[in-house]
């Protein structure tokens, strides 16, 4: 993975130096808070309800144990000894104090960490495939690009005041891991007719209030091209973005508004008078050395054990259970790559112990690479494990509770901190997830209802993605009480969709028996093989309405 | 009289903002806005001083591109500072029109944003607070390795990584 050099690390000491002063000057009393909020905000630090947040990049979700260690030690020192990974390759702790704040970014420079622009209206972490360098049907690896981009959008002179926050996801699979249409800007790596790497730009996704997918804004971009029309899309957009109401500010707003193919223009035309700049041009040995970080790791040349795990999956259900759902092909013989489920019932969603971080990373010391990964579904990922570790790996997960075999499924629920921690939300969104996850709880009956994604917003902000949820769950509040909507038909894959809405909102208590009227309607209805995202499309809306709601919910609903 | 810093350094500044005024002073340099200098601008020609446009965030300096050899100061306005539109202003005014004047920066500006706005091409600052000069000084380390390149010529990181592929 990439490592600072020198440069690096003098940009991210000085950023701190300066926070440090900033922070003191905010205690001294020199900055109101209302100053300080900006600065702040730029170096990751929210004022959340109970105390303040620190949220920490993982930029495009690689981690190594040296720093997971450095995760465990801030959580244990400067936090209630847990940290809660998020939708964007985040880590955030929610029990931090101001005064130690510069200490801790001290802290994660020292393992080539930082929280740069993790919040505030500018570029944000870049994200990726969590398999990205590892998966079978890649076209290529997009780290490296996804390091060039970061670095061009760290402290950038002229976009660190943009209308509002500006998120950038890059993935090298068809198969989109990394939820790219739902980006501000989203890159997929393409082969053009020629059979050229470049890259398919989709521009305007979102969720929040207003929630597009994203339209492609150019079918293929050449890689040599790949700043320069980054920077002529910011800089239409931060002439053109709105700046009169927050939450009419985004980049899908005015993508909308014009519509992308006057967008595409305005952008065309800047483009033209940058695409040739020195100011943007990166050179080989620049692209050479960074993508030298990504190169293929040392594997052994050893050969895939199918006979073996054939054998341990008949000794084992549960192994063989886990196997199914949370092991996935790697492109290398003899490899594979394991997930490890941070949605086990005992915990919220994407949640982890100090113990259990320290605990992992000494597993990837000793049957991987010594990395992992975070997913954009807040799980962890173990990239380079042998197919004949495979069983000693479960084993030492399950004991660490992070084996539960629901990845892609109906209890692999992506939550955020919701009204627990959270100023802006209106209801509760761990409570829901924990219930749906006792409710669901068998192997058997996650494996008979197979691929099902279950997300949950405890506001309008959807920082649980409930738009893209095959089934969402949005948190309101109405005269003080905390009511859910649910919505069907999500999707954050390549086949991206918004989910519609089924009905009114329920309590809290209907919400399993609802999830399980849904599941027990698409178990009744489904054809042989059919996933439960294929069924809804085919037979929409109704029957699954009628299964919450009961037969006469379409005259009640025109009543209501 | 106004005080202005540059290279550091607070001046007494010569010009006199007119540009919410409806009357401009008999003589001396003016600041006017993009209506007055629409509106008076053979009058305006004719007082033979020093000139300055002052505009705001939502006013293109390509709106003046043609007169720009007319003016000693071109004032972007902050009117918050979240309202990041006047770097973009900058560096067109310094980069693709040619200007090679002063570039004020004015408005809302604070010491946080001095290096961001330097490497953007202002080059004169109306800071917002009691002591600008040391707010100037407070802040004048803080950066000392960039990513990106502007028309300020800072090598980036990667130039001084690669300094064969240097421009």
């Amino acid at each position: 993975m990439y490592r600072y050099d020198e440069f690096d690390h003098t940009l991210v000491a000085e950023r701190i130096a300066t926070f440090r002063r900033q922070v003191g000057r905010r205690l001294s009393g020199d900055l109101t808070e209302d100053q300080f909020k900006p600065l702040r905000l730029k170096n990751g630090l929210y004022l959340q309800l109970h105390a303040y947040m620190l949220r920490v990049n993982i930029p495009y979700g690689c981690l190594s144990t040296r720093q997971l260690r450095k995760f465990a030690d801030i959580a244990r020192r400067y936090d209630r000894g847990f940290g809660h990974f998020t939708t964007r390759q985040n880590i955030q702790y929610n029990w931090i104090s101001l005064a130690e704040t510069p200490d801790i970014l001290a802290e994660l420079a020292s393992v080539e960490v930082n929280t740069m622009q993790s919040s505030g209206n500018c570029v944000r972490n870049i994200t990726a495939d969590q398999f990205a360098g590892r998966a079978r049907d890649e076209v290529e690896d997009p780290r490296p690009w996804c390091e060039l981009i970061r670095q061009w959008s760290i402290l950038h002179p002229e976009f660190s005041y943009l209308p509002r926050k500006f998120k950038i996801a890059v993935s090298g699979a068809p198969v989109d891991r990394a939820a790219v249409k739902f980006h501000d800007v989203g890159l997929y790596l393409r082969r053009n007719a020629a059979g050229e790497v470049g890259f398919e730009v989709i521009v305007g996704g979102g969720q929040g209030r207003l929630p597009y997918v994203g339209l492609t804004i150019r079918d293929w971009l050449a890689k040599d091209d790949l700043l320069s029309y980054l920077e002529a899309i910011l800089r239409i957009y931060n002439l053109g973005g709105r700046r009169d109401n927050p939450q009419k500010a985004r980049i899908k707003v005015q993508v909308n508004a014009l519509g992308i193919d006057e967008f595409r223009r305005l952008v065309d035309e800047e483009w033209a008078q940058i695409k040739a700049s020195p100011l943007l041009a990166v050179p080989a040995a620049e692209i050479d050395r960074i993508s030298a970080y990504f190169a293929p790791p040392a594997w052994e040349q050893i050969t895939d054990e199918a006979g073996l795990l054939v054998r341990q999956d008949a000794a084992s259900a549960a192994f063989a259970a886990w196997r199914r759902a949370n092991v996935v092909a790697h492109r290398q013989p003899g490899y594979a790559i394991v997930n490890l489920s941070l949605k086990a019932t005992s915990m919220a969603p994407g949640d982890l112990t100090a113990d259990q971080m320290d605990a992992v990373a000494d597993l990837a010391d000793r049957y991987t690479l010594g990395e992992l990964r975070v997913t954009h579904r807040q799980n962890l990922v173990f990239t380079d494990v042998r197919q004949k570790d495979l069983l000693a790996v479960w084993e030492a997960l399950d004991k660490l509770d992070l084996a539960t075999p629901n990845i892609g499924t109906i209890t692999d629920i992506v939550a955020c901190p919701g009204l627990d921690f959270c100023a802006l939300a209106n209801a509760r969104a761990i409570p829901v997830a924990q219930q749906i996850g006792r409710h669901f709880q068998s192997a058997a009956a996650l494996q008979d209802v197979g691929e099902l994604s279950i997300n949950i917003s405890g506001c309008m902000n959807a920082c649980g993605h409930h738009h893209v949820g095959n089934i969402g769950i949005l948190g309101v509040e109405k005269n003080g009480q905390e009511f859910y909507q649910l919505t069907l038909g999500g999707s954050s894959g390549a086949d991206a969709s918004l989910g519609d809405r089924l009905g009114k909102g329920i309590p809290a208590a209907e919400v399993p028996p609802a999830i399980e009227a849904i599941v027990g309607t698409y178990k009744q209805l489904r054809n042989p093989g059919e996933r439960f995202l294929d069924t809804y499309r085919r037979i929409g809306l109704e029957p699954f309405r009628e299964a919450v709601y009961g037969p006469d919910a379409g005259r009640r609903r025109e009543v209501a | 009289m106004t005080t202005v810093v540059r290279d550091g350094r607070l001046q007494d500044d010569a010009f006199v903002d007119a540009s919410g005024q409806d009357t401009l002073p008999a003589a001396g340099p003016v600041i006017v806005s993009l209506a007055q200098w629409q509106a008076g601008r053979d009058g305006l020609l004719a007082r033979g001083t020093p000139l300055g446009i002052r505009l705001q965030s939502d006013q293109s300096p390509a709106l003046v591109a043609g007169d720009l050899g007319h003016f000693a100061v071109v004032a972007l306005e902050f009117p918050k500072y979240r309202d990041g539109r006047a770097y973009t202003h900058a560096r067109a005014l310094k980069e693709r029109l040619g200007y090679a004047g002063e570039i004020r920066a004015i408005g809302d500006v604070l010491q946080e944003q001095l290096h961001f706005m330097q490497r953007c091409g202002f080059n004169a600052f109306e800071i917002s607070g009691p002591d600008p000069e040391r707010a100037w000084a407070t802040v004048a380390g803080d950066h000392t390795v960039w990513y990106q390149a502007t028309g300020d010529g800072r090598a980036r990181a990667l130039d001084l990584r690669h300094p064969a592929g240097r421009r």
